[in-house]
């Protein structure tokens, strides 16, 4: 399966709009190599705005440009864009609508080696509770590229979020990407996986495992946090003996808390992978702090098998 | 367009005037932000009535200068000048914060037209000033931004990476009013939280400074044709104001910077203004 890392599929995307709309501005706090908005600054330098370590008034001075008629895209860590310009995203930019683009890069768990300070495990839950908001969660690169032009063509705040590392293409070339819409990756009868980010590859491999064990996973990339059609959602759910969610998030605020929100009520059993509440901590590699908090295949495997023996 | 081409002395008088529906607004018995409105009128009156190209009929006139509040609580002075603009009845400033109004207790671009962003959050409209000033400059348009800050605002971090981003991108076209009233909510600046002196810090963040009194109409007309001439810096003017200007009681006493008036506070302040008119 053809990997892709969302962070050079986002520059490079960038940069694509830039050329096709004068409109888009990019603003960044010295973090441009390794969001790849560095692709965007050589080509527009005029357009490109380097703000310093300086989030605040980074994503103020977005709101500024906005105010002019600019698509203003704000760049950053996940932790930093949605946390620390929180009282800059919600009273300038959400409270009016504005057309900024909060992009919140190396979210999650994915810059592995710097620790609790620069992972994000709840900038979802903070974007989510902002009224006005859209909060959107590719699954790879294909959607990565699809969601970035999207959100230039939608004209109000948008929170996205790029993860760090390479991952396998899943999401169908061919097929439009809708916000708000949830994407059905795999069929299945026995269970539903309702996955995003990263977690939706982990729960295509888990589903493929069970399917030699005679289990049959259905598997939803939920990537639109919000907006969310609820009627999709819960339709993915009809027929199955119980549901699970998967997520590189806090299992406060997130797609958990967005799937048992919509399903209140119904009866089906949701058993919830995630971050338990608890910070991050620094690894020598990715993967091993997927195991450490139980954001692997494994994990997910088991929640079905759980479901099933009971 | 607005009433241009006034005299020194109408605009004196529109000054008291403004100050004078503040206070109306600010009615009996309800919370206002009295003090720091008035220390802003003359300044107020002078962009919306001499110096700012905007057009009450067509607030989204491209080629119109901005106005930010970033003491975005200062919002009545704001609405006072918008109402007499023509941007909206003045009849809107008799519903100012009741419930569903267009007037909000801090300047609401959804609700009010000529309100050209939320402010309010305070030390984030300098950055938006950025902003608008590079956006701006990016369309070549000639167009150009005033702010208005405040002396306790300052104290908020994020004013002072404003202060480095418009010195770094050379915003010639941001021209900002520090209201120096001296005063913050809990008392006098200078021995609660001190963010003096403030001519030596903007000079050194690389702005062009002056000073004036704020309340002198003749001054500010003239240091802003100073300063507009001024280019490759962005520019300060440190406006020494007197905080609940105009209103003997309320001058400089902290209490009324978010206070309620009596019915006999309220009557004596109207007279005052009036009589003064």
């Amino acid at each position: 399966m053809k990997l892709q890392n969302q962070r050079q599929v986002y520059g490079e995307t960038l940069l694509e709009l830039g050329r096709e709309n004068k409109n888009i501005v990019v603003l960044e706090a010295d973090l441009g190599k390794s969001t790849m908005t560095s692709l965007f600054e050589q080509e527009f330098p005029e357009r490109f705005f380097e703000m310093g370590i300086g989030e605040a008034n980074m994503t103020s001075f977005a709101a500024g440009l906005s105010l002019t008629g600019k698509i203003a895209f704000t760049n950053s860590f996940a932790v930093f864009a949605a946390g620390r310009a929180f009282d800059q995203i919600r009273q300038g930019i959400s409270i009016p609508k504005l057309n900024v683009k909060i992009i919140g890069s190396s979210a999650g768990l994915s810059d592995f080696g710097d620790g609790a300070t620069h992972q994000s495990v709840e900038d979802i839950a903070i974007m989510r509770a902002i009224p006005n908001m859209t909060v959107l969660v590719p699954a790879d690169g294909i959607e990565t590229r699809k969601m970035v032009r999207k959100i230039v063509e939608y004209n109000g705040p948008v929170y996205l979020r790029i993860n760090r590392h390479d991952l396998p293409d899943l999401f169908p070339e061919n097929q439009e990407y809708v916000i708000g819409k949830s994407y059905l990756i795999r069929d299945g009868r026995d269970i539903v996986v309702f996955a995003n980010g990263i977690m939706v590859s982990k729960a295509v491999e888990a589903a493929e495992k069970l399917e030699e064990g005679g289990i049959s996973v259905r598997v939803v990339n939920v990537s639109s946090l919000k907006p969310v059609n609820e009627d999709e959602i819960i339709k993915f759910t009809s027929g199955v003996k119980g549901i699970v969610t998967a997520e590189e998030h806090s299992l406060i605020g997130g797609l958990a808390s967005v799937i048992t929100y919509i399903l209140r009520g119904n009866g089906i059993p949701v058993m919830p992978v995630g971050i338990e509440d608890q910070f991050g901590q620094s690894a020598h590699s990715y993967s091993e702090l997927l195991e450490e908090y139980g954001l692997t295949a494994d994990n997910i495997s088991n929640s079905v098998k759980d479901f099933l023996l009971k | 367009m607005s009433k241009m081409n006034m005299t020194v002395a109408e605009l004196e008088k529109l000054a008291r005037t403004l100050r004078l529906n503040v206070i109306k607004m600010v009615g009996v018995g309800q919370k206002g932000h009295l003090g720091g409105s008035c220390s802003l009128s003359e300044i107020v009156t002078v962009l919306y009535f001499n110096r700012m190209k905007h057009d009450p009929e067509n607030p989204e006139w491209e080629e119109r200068d901005r106005f930010l509040l970033s003491k975005g609580h200062a919002a009545l002075i704001q609405y006072a000048a918008l109402a007499e603009s023509g941007y909206f009845p003045k009849e809107e400033l008799d519903k100012v914060k009741q419930l569903g109004a267009m007037l909000q207790g801090h300047p609401d671009m959804t609700t009010t037209p000529g309100v050209e962003g939320n402010t309010g959050s305070l030390g984030q409209g300098l950055s938006m000033a950025c902003g608008m000033a590079a956006g701006l400059r990016l369309d070549r348009k000639k167009s150009k931004v005033y702010c208005i800050i405040g002396d306790g605002e300052i104290a908020e971090g994020q004013i002072w990476e404003a202060a480095m981003a418009a010195a770094f991108y050379k915003l010639d076209n941001l021209i900002v009013f520090l209201d120096k009233n001296n005063l913050q909510a809990t008392g006098p600046i200078s021995e609660r939280y001190n963010t003096n002196p403030v001519v030596e810090k903007w000079k050194a963040f690389g702005w062009h400074v002056s000073e004036l009194d704020g309340h002198n109409i003749r001054e500010i007309i003239d240091t802003l044709d100073q300063v507009e001439r001024i280019s490759g810096k962005p520019k300060i003017i440190i406006a020494h104001t007197v905080k609940g200007k105009g209103i003997s009681f309320a001058e400089n006493v902290a209490a009324f910077h978010n206070g309620e008036l009596t019915k006999e506070q309220f009557d004596f302040a109207c007279a005052e203004l009036n009589k003064n008119n």
